[in-house]
């Protein structure tokens, strides 16, 4: 295939469409609650309705407002229905129903999204590589290739800011440069896809809804640091993102996107999965790595950091999914155009997904520097029934509670650590008054005392004794003294672990004592201090 | 030109070579950094943390057993926060399985022990959580009890790495981590045990014993083993 090719697959692809496309979420979200029975019903009723010639039925990936699934727009007009039933299926057919209301796409859930990352999920079918390309995929690939030099795109990734956006946030173009940098002819690019904090699911949805972006991504990753072979590890528990990347990998090598000869242009670089077996930890790259290696997932001590001595003892690339879901789009649109989004620190959008107690759950992508409140209370609704927001829980088990005073907090690396959180993974789960935060510090503490790996004393046990102090002071048995030992054992567990399971499994303990010290002394035996 | 390899430790000025670790530079300069998981000769992971110094520049504390020296490297061993903390990492040992020395046959020959005393821990803060796990003594010379292991899997490495024959592993994870024979069989039916008593040798407390060992009667001589060690070190530099 040659980089004109793209073009001609586009073309073909988009003249076989009929006017009337019915596209019905297939991401887990709404495969949930029924989305398959539903598009099976849609494809039934139409195979005898008069409109049969006119319309398809397209599978799509996530259309965002996951709390309302199963969803089915209907396009062109991009009439969008909610909660859809089988019985549904012949009034979305006709394109009108009595027992039909379509959302309000001019809500601000929608009209506040900036997509980038996001910009293909819910309108092709992850399924079909066709698909992808027909909406621009492999564009981003196709001018990497025929414009520009490796250095160039190392460049790029540099002049677009692009942190990484598996939740630290380290310029992705500096470990970038220092992957091209090596002269060791072996190197990998490694996709982290072991997304495993409790409400996140950002991830999963990227590549259950649009495989071939973050792919591209990897590619353009390969071409511009040198590296041959890429390894998307993903989390065992999500088998649908596994189906559809390895039929995705079938069909961009079936389509010459992968391979030998890449868009006839002799660029080598092919790209396997790796399932994880159900260990947090292995979203850690050192023990990611082990464990692609077939070894424990243990991490280790870093320096030497992967982009140095990696997979294999090989210099690695390892960035998160949504990192590489944005390079496509920064190599076609050009570097000044990313960083002309979000704020001078933190450029670019950031996918979120918004879980709790929230009015509209779901997907949301937005300009970095969106403030938390815009998020949660414009785009999401608020807490439901009324009910005030407590708090906004953000970066998983290495996050912390943003309380509601502090709402107005933009979304920013720097921002976000100044009061005691993290931009994370793109987790984000709403509180309401009725939260108590012990209880929450404890569930994130058990979480991490179970996900340890058990290999550093202090994560191994302090997580341990950490969680028996909050179940303490959780059943009102808990003493002043007992407070102490948990702000002790907070500072040792944060300054002595290995790796950064065990430096920021503190994080939800001392961000609640931080914010929420009274939840604390209200349950202290003999009561909080008069 | 290169700049001189030379560092400082606790005021100390220390020339040292290419690819010495901080630790290394410490003890040839006479100063003391405990350590628990670090055996001479065994590879280094970082793990039981009593290692740790602070580092002039890094906000991070480093392991000092897999920290390289780096040239105008300014380190420092024992400050309070340094002491503080190997103190609670110690109390959270003794507090995670069963550590009571007058019924152990490591009384008076225990590194965890030595280090306890060290520290001056004359109690611990936390709750003990007294698992209860097992004993195995169905090999002919050894036993393991796991109640008294801290999991520094220097049993796992030296069967590894100087035995060659990888009978020890670790399973599980987190605070349910155990140091396995084989595939987590009985010790006795191991089929990859060579019984050559390594593993009994390096273990810092009495979590492995040689069968029959009474409290306190455990002698340990690591002599043959530090010489083995020797002797690999200098074949993998001559041979």
């Amino acid at each position: 295939m040659s980089p004109d090719d793209l073009d001609g697959i586009a073309a073909r692809e988009n003249a076989s469409r009929k006017p009337i496309q019915i596209r019905c979420c297939t991401a887990a979200g709404c495969l949930a609650v029924g989305a398959e029975s539903v598009r099976r019903e849609l494809q039934g009723v139409l195979e005898q309705h008069p409109l049969r010639d006119q319309t398809e039925v397209i599978g799509v990936g996530c259309m965002r407002l996951c709390g309302f699934g199963p969803l089915v727009r209907r396009d062109p007009d991009g009439t969008t229905f909610a909660g859809v039933r089988p019985a549904d299926a012949p009034a979305i057919i006709a394109g009108q129903g009595p027992e039909l209301t379509p959302l309000d796409m001019h809500q601000p859930f929608f009209r506040n999204q900036k997509s980038v990352v996001l910009a293909n999920c819910g309108i092709v079918d992850p399924e079909r590589i066709e698909s992808t390309i027909a909406a621009g995929g492999y564009r981003g690939l196709r001018d990497a290739l025929t414009l520009h030099s490796p250095a160039e795109i190392v460049q790029f990734v540099t002049r677009s800011g692009l942190r990484g956006r598996g939740g630290a946030g380290y310029p992705t173009g500096v470990k970038w440069s220092i992957v091209a940098g090596s002269t060791d002819p072996n190197k990998h690019v490694i996709c982290n896809a072991d997304e495993g904090d409790p409400g996140a699911f950002k991830d999963r949805t990227i590549l259950e809804s649009d495989p071939h972006r973050v792919m591209e991504g990897m590619v353009i990753a390969g071409y511009a640091t040198g590296a041959r072979t890429g390894y998307v590890y993903v989390r065992g528990e999500h088998p649908l993102v596994t189906d559809r990347l390895q039929k995705a990998i079938d069909q961009a090598r079936e389509f010459g996107l992968l391979g030998t000869d890449i868009l006839g242009r002799g660029l080598i670089f092919d790209i396997e999965i790796r399932v994880g077996a159900g260990a947090y930890v292995c979203g850690e790259e050192t023990a990611l790595i082990a464990s692609i290696e077939g070894g424990r997932g243990i991490p280790h001590p870093r320096p030497p950091y992967p982009g140095k001595v990696g997979l294999w003892g090989a210099p690695t690339l390892i960035n998160n999914v949504e990192t590489y879901a944005n390079i496509g789009a920064i190599v076609e649109n050009g570097p000044d155009w990313y960083s002309a989004i979000g704020t001078p620190t933190s450029r670019g959008t950031k996918v979120f997904s918004v879980a709790g107690r929230v009015v509209r759950t779901g997907l949301v992508e937005v300009p970095m520097g969106t403030p938390l409140r815009e998020i949660v209370e414009v785009m999401c609704g608020g807490a439901p029934k009324g009910a005030r927001i407590k708090a906004v829980q953000t970066g998983g088990p290495a996050g912390g509670f943003v309380p509601e005073p502090l709402l107005d907090t933009p979304v920013d690396y720097e921002a976000m650590a100044a009061i005691g959180s993290i931009v994370g993974s793109g987790g984000m789960i709403v509180l309401d008054e009725t939260t108590d935060m012990v209880e929450m510090a404890r569930f994130f503490m058990d979480f991490c005392r179970d996900e340890s790996c058990g290999k550093c004393i202090p994560c191994r046990t302090g997580t341990v004794q950490m969680h028996g102090l909050l179940e303490r002071i959780g059943r009102r048995e808990g003493t002043r003294a007992d407070v102490l030992r948990l702000e002790l054992l907070a500072d040792v567990v944060r300054h002595t672990s290995l790796c950064g399971l065990g430096r920021s499994a503190p994080n939800p303990v001392t961000s609640s004592l931080r914010h929420f010290r009274g939840d604390y002394e209200e349950k202290l035996r003999g009561g909080p201090k008069s | 030109m290169t700049a001189e390899r030379k560092m400082r430790i606790n005021d100390v000025q220390v020339k040292f070579e290419e690819g010495e670790t901080v630790l290394a530079c410490a003890r040839r300069a006479g100063v003391r950094i405990p350590t628990l998981c670090h055996f001479d000769g065994l590879s280094d992971i970082g793990a039981c943390r009593l290692c740790l110094v602070e580092v002039e520049g890094s906000a991070q504390l480093a392991a000092s057993c897999v920290t390289r020296a780096e040239p105008g490297m300014v380190i420092r061993c024992h400050t309070t926060r340094l002491a503080e903390y190997r103190k609670v990492i110690l109390e959270l040992l003794l507090a995670e399985r069963n550590h009571v020395c007058s019924v152990c046959v490591a009384n008076g020959n225990c590194e965890l022990q030595d280090l306890a005393t060290e520290h001056q821990i004359d109690h611990v803060r936390f709750d003990y959580q007294f698992p209860a796990l097992g004993v195995d003594l169905s090999h002919g010379q050894f036993g393991v009890d796991h109640n008294r292991c801290i999991l520094c899997t220097r049993c796992v490495r030296v069967c590894d790495e100087i035995e060659g024959a990888h009978t020890w592993d670790v399973a599980g994870r987190g605070g349910t981590s155990r140091v396995i024979t084989d595939l987590a069989q009985p010790w006795g039916e191991s089929q990859t045990c060579t019984s050559c008593g390594k593993c009994v040798e390096l273990c810092p407390t009495g979590a492995l014993f040689p069968r029959g060992t009474s409290v306190g009667g455990l002698v340990r001589d690591r002599g043959r083993i530090e010489l083995a060690m020797a002797h690999r070190r200098h074949e993998s530099c001559h041979g």
